[in-house]
């Protein structure tokens, strides 16, 4: 424990925390179940490529996807077994929706592939995350986003690594035993990291509401005896296990939106990546399962080491749901979401499942109008004036809702959870930006879209310029030989018009000349076009050619004649 | 599909609502305990007109009914109606106030949440323009026949000669600016008859009835000190100021404070969300606003108290000091924090 002084962030709740529940049971491995669905698909922006194909036998921890783009990351098989599919199934999203996944039936033998420990002193930083990357570590604490990213250096650098083991959404508890339970190989994960990035200071940030883990960590800290770790106890305030506000808390640094950690010299990583990548370095084995809480209406909750690609419904009955349980949420209940599949699988942002009933999680009640009394404001951690927001979400003024920072809303709830006119404030807001990148994705294929256009226009209007331009040129030319012949002219037709010279209608014969003269500069130019133009390809034919067009002229027409509708004669 | 958050705290409009209602009590009761219990009848027949409008209004605009009438809005409206009118008014002044409020200042805007301007004050405002008599007659301090104030309110004649003073700041006002009066502050306020020790007999202890529940409302998070704090101190400055200045023709800081709607103001009227100012800076400007005006109305105006056309005027620039105001976002303002150790 550190008598450092820590700092606050604005705003915050106390919600009923319910960690009672699970917080007292240690870590249960859960079973093998019957087949595992590992999704490829790992955020918006990343899908790995399917290495395998149904059929297959795999190892465990073999690679059966392989990471393909700056956000993406390897992955795994669970465990032993034959690739049953590669095929699209539902996958853990409030949307539903399915995604592209590799279908694994276990053989239970669990035969591992070779597994060798990295030597990370001996490796290049570059060498290092591309490991980690092959690895699969992504942050556990629910956003997913690639570790080795977060570990590469920014301009100033990583001074100062932060261990999130705040853990303030109600009800989870999977960072609280993984703590008490496994404090020595997190804190060595997080001594790795801090070789990797070449970071001073390891801060660990645990809310007060879990003494033991604070207490098994700080042990842990002082048998390593590793200098520069401190581990603290911080207030219990919801959403102070959020990365901006844990960091700010800690350090007094705050990360605006669009902002990484590392152009701070901070960076955070949740416990649960640090144990993996622990568990990756010292003894070679990817990200294959994770710790996860079952509780909410539950006979049995508890926590429950679950390899990724399980099934939730066939994790389901190690806690034994209630009978009146009508859904699941995964995540807390403040930024989780209902699961409308159980059939969807474990994931690497799965922390946990809550069994929700109508009476622990009951129906929103109709919204109010909003009475501006400021409630949100007092506790949004991101200092926004929510109502505000609200007021222009509604009205569908985007561009002011930009203006009033929507997308610096973390979407904690805070502000929803106080509302007393109980509006659904981060629905709002979640809209909001949805309009917002559509809008952009929309503008910029519209910008595309129209640059075509300008361009088409410019190179239209370009040729036709260039033709006037010739055209003015050839006329010129035209003209100037009509005057050198007219300059001619006079010498030996001054005769028969010198009568008329007086006359009005004298420079009529002139004009007609000089047209007469451009007529026929042009016919020339035409006749010399004509000639210079290459032959076709009819032209120039051999005798054999000749033969073969009419042949094949010949069995056009029969076919032409073939084609021709009959008209059968007793019709 | 239902979203997250999925648990939310207990806390609903109506709950604020009745929160208010619950702060006016030590108020009210040391209203009743000084010029008896017509206040009362006067409340009842408010609130039994805020909610009669509030549930036609509400039919009328195919809102339900049932939902919104419960809410509590009407009724804080109509306590403050009747809390700002004379008690010993005609019974049809404080209902033609309380209907003006609920179906002009608030459902014609568009009903809860909706109304630009403060709806009691709105009401206040169009009564006192349109019955200076009527809204000027209060009973002195210490009267408490009931009967006698029931005859004022429901009788077809009203005497009131027994009954009806001028308010401490009515008076003060009228002596001194009687031409070449000799009259200073001190001496007035010295006289007795209207005047306690502080603020208006009887009026002062109203108005620490109303600091004991505005204070109550700060601790249960209802308001915020921003309002109370910004109006009082506002207040209190001016005056002091000009009372330093010249105090034969300025009351001090104490019998503004006490006197008259300032402690309702305070706690209860400028701090309405829906009409004021809403962020924390905005807030300070919004309410020491209507201190300013307020004084100046009380001092240089054509009426005897101006928190409420002070009100209004302010309602009038909560938008553009909200836009002003909004408070940095985090991350977005200088960091104040310390460097990462």
């Amino acid at each position: 424990m550190s008598l450092s002084t820590l700092f606050r962030f604005k705003g915050g709740i106390k919600p009923e925390a319910h960690k009672d529940a699970s917080a007292g049971i240690p870590i249960a491995p859960a079973p093998l179940p019957s087949r595992l669905v590992i999704p490829l698909r790992q955020n918006a922006r990343a899908t790995a490529r399917p290495l395998v194909e149904a059929g297959q036998r795999v190892l465990k921890g073999q690679i059966i996807g392989a990471a393909e783009g700056t956000l993406a990351t390897a992955v795994h098989a669970p465990t032993s077994g034959l690739v049953r599919a590669v095929e699209m199934a539902p996958v853990p999203h409030p949307s539903g929706l399915e995604a592209l996944c590799v279908i694994i039936e276990p053989d239970g033998d669990e035969r591992w592939i070779d597994l060798q420990p990295f030597d990370h002193r001996n490796a290049s930083p570059q060498r290092i995350r591309d490991y980690l990357r092959d690895c699969g570590i992504v942050g556990l604490g629910g956003a997913n986003f690639p570790s080795h990213i977060k570990l590469t250096p920014g301009e100033a650098g990583i001074r100062t690594l932060i261990l999130n083991g705040g853990e303030c959404e109600p009800w989870i508890t999977c960072d609280d035993r993984l703590m008490r339970e496994r404090a020595e190989r997190i804190l060595g994960g997080a001594l790795i990291m801090r070789e990797i990035t070449g970071a001073s200071h390891i801060l660990v940030g645990i809310e007060d509401n879990k003494p033991e883990a604070v207490q098994a960590m700080s042990a842990a800290a002082s048998r390593l005896g590793a200098e520069g770790v401190t581990v603290h106890a911080v207030p219990a305030l919801y959403p102070a296990g959020g990365e901006k506000q844990l960091i700010r808390v800690l350090t007094g640094v705050e990360i605006p939106y669009g902002k990484l950690g590392t152009h701070f010299g901070v960076q955070c990583f949740n416990v649960g990546t640090a144990y993996a990548i622990h568990r990756a370095i010292t003894c070679g084995e990817p990200l294959l399962s994770r710790i996860l809480t079952l509780t909410g209406n539950m006979a049995r909750p508890g926590n429950f080491e679950v390899l990724i690609g399980t099934p939730i419904r066939e994790l389901l009955p190690l806690a034994d749901p209630r009978p009146d349980t009508d859904h699941f949420l995964m995540g807390g209940p403040m930024m989780g979401f209902a699961l409308p599949s159980l059939s969807a699988p474990v994931v690497k942002a799965t922390n946990c499942i809550i069994a929700a009933s109508p009476a622990l999680f009951p129906p929103p009640p109709p919204e109010m109008p909003c009475i501006r009394c400021g409630a949100c404001a007092q506790v949004c951690p991101a200092e926004l004036q929510p109502f505000e927001l609200y007021w222009h979400a509604r009205a569908k003024n985007l561009g002011k809702a930009q203006e009033y920072h929507v997308f610096d809303c973390i979407e904690c709830g805070c502000c929803a959870y106080v509302c007393p006119s109980r509006i659904r404030l981060v629905d709002y807001f979640r809209y909001a930006k949805g309009e917002i990148w559509a809008r952009e994705r929309e503008k910029s294929a519209a910008d595309a879209a129209r640059e075509r256009f300008e361009f088409r226009n410019l190179r239209t209007e370009r040729e036709k310029q260039e033709k006037a331009e010739r055209l003015a040129a050839k006329t010129a030319a035209g003209r100037e030989a009509v005057a050198r012949a007219a300059a001619a002219a006079p010498a030996t037709a001054s005769a028969p018009t010198a009568a008329t010279v007086a006359t009005a209608s004298a420079p009529q014969p002139r004009a007609a000349d000089a047209t007469k003269a451009l007529i026929q500069a042009a016919l020339d130019r035409a006749k010399a076009q004509k000639a210079a133009v290459t032959p076709r390809n009819t032209d120039n034919l051999t005798a054999e050619q000749k033969a073969e067009i009419a042949e094949i002229e010949a069995r056009r027409a029969k076919i032409r004649e073939m084609a021709r509708p009959h008209t059968p004669p007793d019709e | 599909m239902n979203n997250s958050p999925f648990i939310r705290k207990p806390a609903t409009v109506r709950g604020v609502m009745l929160q208010v209602l619950a702060a006016l009590l030590p108020g009210i009761a040391a209203y009743v305990w000084f010029f008896g219990a017509a206040i009362l009848v006067q409340i009842a027949l408010a609130s039994a007109a805020a909610l009669a409008a509030e549930a036609v209004m509400l039919r009328l605009r195919g809102r339900p009914v049932g939902m919104f009438v419960s809410d509590g809005s009407a009724v804080v409206t109509a306590w403050l109606i009747a809390l700002t009118f004379p008690p010993i008014a005609p019974w049809w002044l404080v209902v033609a106030g309380t209907l003006l409020a609920i179906v002009v200042a608030k459902h014609l805007y568009g009903g809860l949440g909706q109304n630009p301007f403060n709806p009691a004050m709105a009401a206040f405002c169009a009564m006192i323009v349109a019955y200076p008599q009527l809204m000027t007659q209060w009973p002195a301090a210490g009267f408490t026949d009931f009967g006698a104030e029931l005859q004022a309110i429901f009788g077809a004649d009203r005497r009131l000669d027994a009954i009806v003073m001028a308010t401490p700041l009515d008076s003060l006002r009228t002596v001194l600016r009687l031409p070449d009066t000799r009259a200073t502050v001190a001496g007035i306020l010295g006289s007795g008859a209207t005047f306690g020790n502080i603020g208006g007999k009887g009026w002062e202890w109203v108005a620490l009835g109303y600091f004991v529940g505005g204070a109550w409302l700060l601790w249960r998070r209802i308001i915020t000190w921003h309002v109370p704090v910004a109006f009082l101190a506002t207040l209190a400055l001016v005056a002091g100021a000009f009372s330093l200045g010249g105090p034969d023709k300025f009351p001090g800081p104490t019998f503004h404070l006490f006197t008259g709607g300032a402690m309702l103001g305070a706690f209860f009227i400028a701090t309405d969300p829906v009409s004021g100012a809403t962020t924390p800076r905005g807030k300070l400007i919004f309410a020491a606003g209507i201190a300013l005006l307020t004084w100046i109305i009380r001092s240089f105006g054509g009426y005897p108290d101006g928190v409420a056309f002070a009100t209004l005027l302010m309602n009038i620039c909560v938008p553009i000091i909200d836009m002003k105001t909004q408070p940095s976002v985090f991350g977005h303002k200088r960091q104040s924090g310390g460097d990462a150790p």
